[in-house]
């Protein structure tokens, strides 16, 4: 441990000026427009040059029609216009409804696959033949391609008798699982061996070591995991709806919204939009747990 | 005066350590370490790195085991006097809890032996007085100087008053000042607890400032080459220091590492 305050004190007060999170939403948005302005720019450079790279006739190497690349506001409109002429609900309110539903199915993996990882640190933080003789495996699952997994792990659910959106549940743990076991596994074994050998002079339980020692000192890392399991889970439900011909869901939403790419591209893009901020969202639910779980002083940040 | 005969608090019989029995680095850290400690005293251990100092430390509390002789707590096997809690330990880390409060570190202990809510609280804030950190009980260890965090660590160790204490080189970390003011509570808690403590160093003044004995041992494979009675007046304090004697006992120990370089040099 290194000595901080020699004064014991909580540390000194925050800096004037706005609070950081107003300051961090501020970068966000500053950051958001200036990558809106790079699109817009890229276009209106595509339009006076006819389509190609200034002062050359090399072609740029995305289209800057409206067709291929739809100003930024008319993405952002057409989430308030009906999804289907002539239908009744808008745009946004479907791909809502569609995110709520892959984010249950991403959820139910996340907790599963969080579940299934923990067990497998505490597992190989107890067995080290265990962890030799598993850990390959659990790391040759990931290298797996997953669009390969996706299509098969749903026929055998439909064989199984499985509703469709289990196999994509399956998908998420599938994802979450990894980095929840090595993150807990090295948080379990992070604790310094003079921490064990006090623990061993109390004569302490191996029962008492992992849960008074080990699992707290893992949180921050474990945490760290679910972060990135957060954003996974939800990418692995997406993918896994593709090929399971679900009728709800982001995945659907995405493949009919390719489909009909040619007639309305902004359609493409607001579903891409609101995927990633599910992702986004879950990753920030997650964070804001963290927050109340772990004080700042501990987080691996 | 009537001598009571009490058994050692701690014996060595023919003790030996070795590492790596089978492997390529084979480390005789100790050989034949015979050795007796008397409830009540403090004895330091000193020696060059290396001379297995921390090893005989952690022999006793049974962290380690001999690769032969037999450790003697208390009259009892060193592992029995482990599995009985008779010990408390402090490093020179002070291995705090950082999500754990002060007073939540130093009932620790006393959670693993199942003491009720309760006499946990009560004792804890019993030893935070004894070192004087009472204030401080519900702050986290972050936000506590090198020394304090030492200080809570004795009390950690102390709190369910163990009859031997084994520190390994607790203030090696700290700032001279701090230091110093430390061995004069480590000194204090001693006479009020009572307890038997083996402190090793690597400090001569330290070892000689706290102790009843010095033990000081030879570089590797560790032996006891010799035993530096210290008969310095009680209370020690900072008139100590100035003590003739205080100088001499410091020569004396120093005398005796010497000849062990001197012997390593030349052998």
């Amino acid at each position: 441990m290194s000595a901080t305050a020699l004064n014991p004190e909580l540390p000194a007060p925050a800096k004037t000026g706005l609070p950081p999170a107003v300051r961090r939403a501020i970068s966000v948005i500053i950051v958001l427009l200036a990558m809106c302005g790079l699109w817009e720019g890229y276009k209106a450079i595509g339009e006076v040059t006819g389509n190609k790279i200034p002062f050359t006739e090399i072609p740029l190497p995305i289209r800057s029609t409206d067709n291929s690349m739809p100003h930024v506001w008319r993405m952002a409109a057409t989430l308030f216009e009906p999804a289907r002429r002539g239908g009744e609900e808008i745009l946004l309110v479907i791909l809502l409804r569609n995110a709520l539903f892959t984010w249950r199915e991403a959820l139910v993996g996340f907790v599963i696959g969080s579940l299934i990882g923990f067990m497998l640190g505490v597992l190989f933080v107890h067995s080290s033949l265990l962890e030799r003789g598993l850990m390959p495996y659990v790391v040759a699952s990931q290298t797996v391609p997953l669009l390969a997994i996706a299509p098969m792990v749903v026929i055998w659910g439909s064989r199984l008798g499985w509703p469709a959106w289990a196999s994509v549940t399956v998908i998420s743990a599938y994802l979450t699982f990894f980095p929840v076991t090595i993150n807990t596994l090295r948080g379990l074994t992070s604790p310094e061996a003079t921490a064990l050998e006090l623990m061993r002079s109390y004569a302490a339980s191996r029962w008492e070591v992992l849960w008074k020692l080990r699992v707290p000192a893992a949180l921050p890392y474990i945490f760290t995991a679910l972060k990135i399991s957060a954003t996974t889970s939800v990418i692995g439900a997406i993918v896994g709806e593709l090929p399971s011909g679900i009728p709800d869901g982001l995945g659907r939403s995405l493949l009919t919204f390719a489909q009909y790419f040619s007639t309305g591209p902004e359609q493409l893009f607001a579903a891409v939009f609101i995927s990633a901020l599910l992702g986004i969202v879950f990753f920030g639910l997650v964070a804001f747990i963290e927050r109340l779980v772990i004080p700042p002083s501990r987080r691996l940040e | 005066m009537i001598e009571i005969m009490t058994q050692p608090a701690v014996s060595f019989s023919s003790v030996s350590k070795v590492f790596n029995e089978r492997g390529d680095n084979r480390v005789r850290a100790l050989e034949d370490i015979n050795f007796e400690i008397q409830p009540g005293e403090f004895i330091s251990l000193i020696g060059p790195s290396g001379c297995g100092k921390s090893t005989l430390l952690r022999l006793v509390g049974d962290l380690l085991q001999p690769s032969s002789g037999v450790v003697t707590v208390n009259g009892q096997p060193a592992a029995q006097a482990r599995l009985k809690r008779e010990y408390g330990m402090v490093f020179q880390q002070a291995t705090l809890y950082d999500w754990r409060t002060v007073t939540a570190n130093v009932q620790l202990p006393l959670e693993i032996m199942g003491w009720d809510k309760a006499k946990r609280a009560a004792r804890a804030q019993e030893m935070l007085k004894l070192v004087q950190l009472e204030d401080f009980h519900k702050h986290y260890p972050w936000q506590l100087s090198g020394g304090m965090q030492q200080r809570v660590a004795i009390a950690r160790a102390l709190s369910f008053e163990p009859s031997i204490l084994l520190m390994d080189e607790p203030f090696g970390a700290l700032d001279e000042m701090t230091r110093e003011r430390l061995q004069l509570e480590v000194l204090r808690i001693w006479r009020q607890t009572q307890t038997t403590v083996i402190f090793v160093t690597h400090s001569i003044p330290e070892a000689v400032f706290l102790s009843t004995r010095v033990v000081v041992m030879s570089p590797r494979p560790g032996r006891i080459s010799g035993v530096v009675e210290v008969d310095l007046p009680q209370p020690r304090g900072f008139e100590t220091r100035e003590h003739p004697h205080f100088f001499e006992k410091i020569t004396e120990v120093r005398e005796r590492l010497r000849q062990d370089e001197v012997k390593v040099a030349s052998s």
